[in-house]
Parts: C-alpha cells; structure tokens; sequence
C-alpha cells in the first residue's frame, strides 16, 4: 500500500478521532471531556468526507459539534459542583479497562484480515468480504437530492421520515417536563 | 485508496473507547459522552460499509442520518434527566443515583 | 473524487500552525510575572464579588433543546429542498406532516412557558 494523500488523510483524521476520544474519557476536567468530543466527533466528520459521505459530514458538525455537544457544555455549567468524592472513575474501572480492551480485540479479530491468517470459523466468512474490499467501487455517488428523494418517496423512506419526527417531538416534550425546576 | 478494515478498526476502537468510558466513569454527563462516542463509531461503520460494499444504494447514508437523529433525541432527553437529577438530589454521580436499586 | 478537497488540507495546516505559533510564541517571549493582584479574577478593578465559576440559569437548557430541534429540521429541510419541485404537492404534504408534528413540540413549550426568560 503506497503512501497518498488520501491514506495521510485518513490517518491524521483517525489519530484526531481516537486520540481524543481516549481524552473524552480520562480528562479529569468535564469541560476538557467536552472540547475533546468536539475534536473527536470532528475528526469523524472529515473520514465522512474521506468516505465520500459530504452530508453526513456537514450533519456531524451541525448536529453534534452545534448541538449536542454545546447542549453537554450548558449541562455541565448548570450542574457545576464540587463532587463530594472526587475519583473519576467507580469500582469497576478495571473491568471496564479488560471488557474495553477484550471487545477490541475481539472486533479487530474479526474485522481485519488478521482473521484469514488466524482461521476462523465464522470470522473467515466476515473477513474474505472485508479484505476483498480493498478498493471502493467507482459508481454514481449520492447527491443529496437523491437523499432528499429517498426521505419523502413511498418506496424510500417515508415511514421513518414521519415516525422521526413523532420522536423527536416526544423527546422535546419528555425532556421539557423532566427539566423542570419549579417543582423540586 | 484506504482499505475497507481500517475504518472498522478505527470505528471498533471509538466503540471500545466509548464503552470504556461508559462503564467506568461516575459523572453521568461523562457517561452520556461515552454513548455518544459509541453512536459515532456505528455511525462510521455505517457509512463505511456503505461506501464500501454497496455504494450504489442509499440506504447507509439515509440510516445514518436516522441514527443523527436519535441521538439528538436521545441527548436531550438524558441531559434533561440528568437536570432533574440535579434538581432533586444535588448529585450527578450515576452511583448516587440509588433509590430504586436493590 | 477527493481532489476537490486538495485546497482545504493547506487551509488546515495553515489553521493548526498558526494557531500553535502564535500559543508557543506568547509562552516563550511574553514576559510573565504573576502577583496576587494580577491572578485575580477581574472584576473591572474592585475586589472580586463571590465566585467566576457560577451555575446557569436552567432556560439555556430549553433554548438548546429548540436549537436541536430546528437543526434536525434543517437536515431534513435541506435534501428536501433541493428537489421539491419535482415532488410537487406530494413532497409538500409529506414535509407539512413532519413540520407540523415538530411543531406540536414548539407549541407545547410555548404554552408551556419554557420561552419566557422569567419564572
């Protein structure tokens, strides 16, 4: 595999994404965790573009880096309190370290070509797909009309299209009610 | 061109940080950050499959756009909680919050 | 397919080292001689009044919320745009039953008094 531009892209934005989201979850300072998501999810956004995703890249910054995580920061400074212990992780933190460290392994050994050479049973399966795909096929790529078409056609997805906005109008009202101060 | 495994990996180790943090931090805001973390990491796998496999139909970047709003759905209505949590109880440690467990 | 890219990579690199420049630049030659007075919290030159650190006010939660809201609109709305004229009336109920479902969420915090500032 020759070094491109493409492959230098990728791994800066992947050492970006993983990087920071190993210091999402060891910074002692909420606020840091935060500004770490914002460069975690970031670095997703730009292998969306890698991926030829561009929407999806420009939603990711919209939506999680505008949004969500602005609406973690308010969270964080409206339940701003000196933490009567204060460790960050509880008891089980040298579980969660081996099932975190077990399930990546686990996944590694399924997802890479790491599998064909170990052999198996199932991971064979799974990993001749994943290998074979070593190039990305040349077709057509999704504009976002085609997306914009397939969100309101009845062949596409117009169910998932209503019922989304059912739910996001439930979580608004659920989460209206909950937050409520007035009646603590 | 990057191989298909590299993004699963990457995505495999976004999960795997996410779970990390989920399982092992107290402040629940953390927590809620670690989902996040794993919602990207599907997110991504989503995609790349995609791109990948079958790039000739729309149905990864539309369930990846669904999944985008889930998880607005789902911030907002933990974020809230959390609040309430708050409000009431004055902690945001997830193992203070006790009453119901057995 | 990614070469139309190619110009925002210099546009990165040029972001991320001016931005390291300018932070190492500052450490190195700005002159830095901390005196209790000067550490403080500024508070237009009177004795700091109780602490920087504060809570919010809770509305800024729900104007988050609405922000979310919208921007979920906006995902969709976009796509939806582009071809709404060829969609033609069918396209235009469809979307109106997604708005108007969105909006019962608005209208309820509407009534509900979560716009007001003041409790």
């Amino acid at each position: 595999m020759e070094l491109t531009w493409e492959l230098v892209a990728f791994l800066g934005f992947a050492v970006m994404t993983l990087g920071s989201g190993l210091m999402v979850v060891t910074s002692s300072n909420l606020f840091h965790s935060v500004l770490f998501l914002m460069t975690s999810l970031f670095g997703v956004a730009g292998l969306f573009v890698l991926l030829v995703a561009p929407f999806l890249a420009a939603i990711q910054v919209l939506v999680y880096i505008g949004a969500i995580a602005v609406l973690m920061l308010f969270v964080i400074m409206l339940t701003r309190q000196v933490m009567s212990r204060p460790e960050l992780y509880n008891q089980q933190m040298a579980g969660a370290l081996v099932a975190a460290a077990i399930l990546f392994l686990a996944l590694l050994f399924v997802l890479t070509p790491l599998a064909d050479e170990i052999g198996g049973d199932v991971a064979q399966v799974n990993a001749e797909v994943i290998a074979e795909a070593d190039d990305a096929p040349d077709v057509d790529y999704i504009t976002v009309e085609e997306l914009g078409r397939a969100f309101v056609t009845r062949n596409g997805f117009v169910l998932p299209f209503e019922v989304t906005s059912i739910l996001l109008t439930a979580a608004m009202i659920g989460a209206i009610v909950v937050a409520r101060e007035d009646e603590a | 061109m990057v191989p298909l495994w590299m993004y699963l990996v990457v995505s495999a180790g976004l999960f795997s940080i996410g779970a990390f943090g989920v399982l092992s931090r107290r402040n629940a805001i953390a927590i809620l950050m670690g989902v996040e973390l794993m919602l990207n990491a599907s997110n991504l796998n989503l995609v790349a499959f995609w791109r990948y496999i079958n790039p000739g139909e729309i149905n990864g970047q539309v369930f990846a756009a669904f999944v985008f709003v889930v998880a607005a759905a789902e911030a907002a209505v933990g974020l809230a909680l959390i609040i309430s949590i708050y409000v009431k109880r004055h902690t945001v440690v997830a193992e203070d919050v006790n009453l119901l467990k057995w | 397919m990614l070469d139309v890219y190619a110009p925002v990579a210099p546009l990165f690199i040029l972001a991320i080292l001016v931005g390291g420049i300018i932070l190492i630049l500052s450490r190195l030659m700005g002159p830095s001689k901390p005196h209790a007075r000067k550490v403080a919290t500024y508070e237009s030159g009177m004795r700091p009044i109780g602490p920087a650190v504060r809570r919010l006010p809770v509305q800024f939660h729900r104007v988050g919320m609405l922000f979310i809201l919208f921007d979920i609109e906006v995902i969709f709305f976009i796509p939806w745009a582009l071809v709404f004229r060829d969609l033609g009336f069918y396209g235009l109920a469809v979307m109106g039953v997604f708005f108007y479902v969105l909006l019962i969420g608005l209208a309820y915090e509407w009534f509900a008094g979560g716009l007001e500032w003041e409790q």
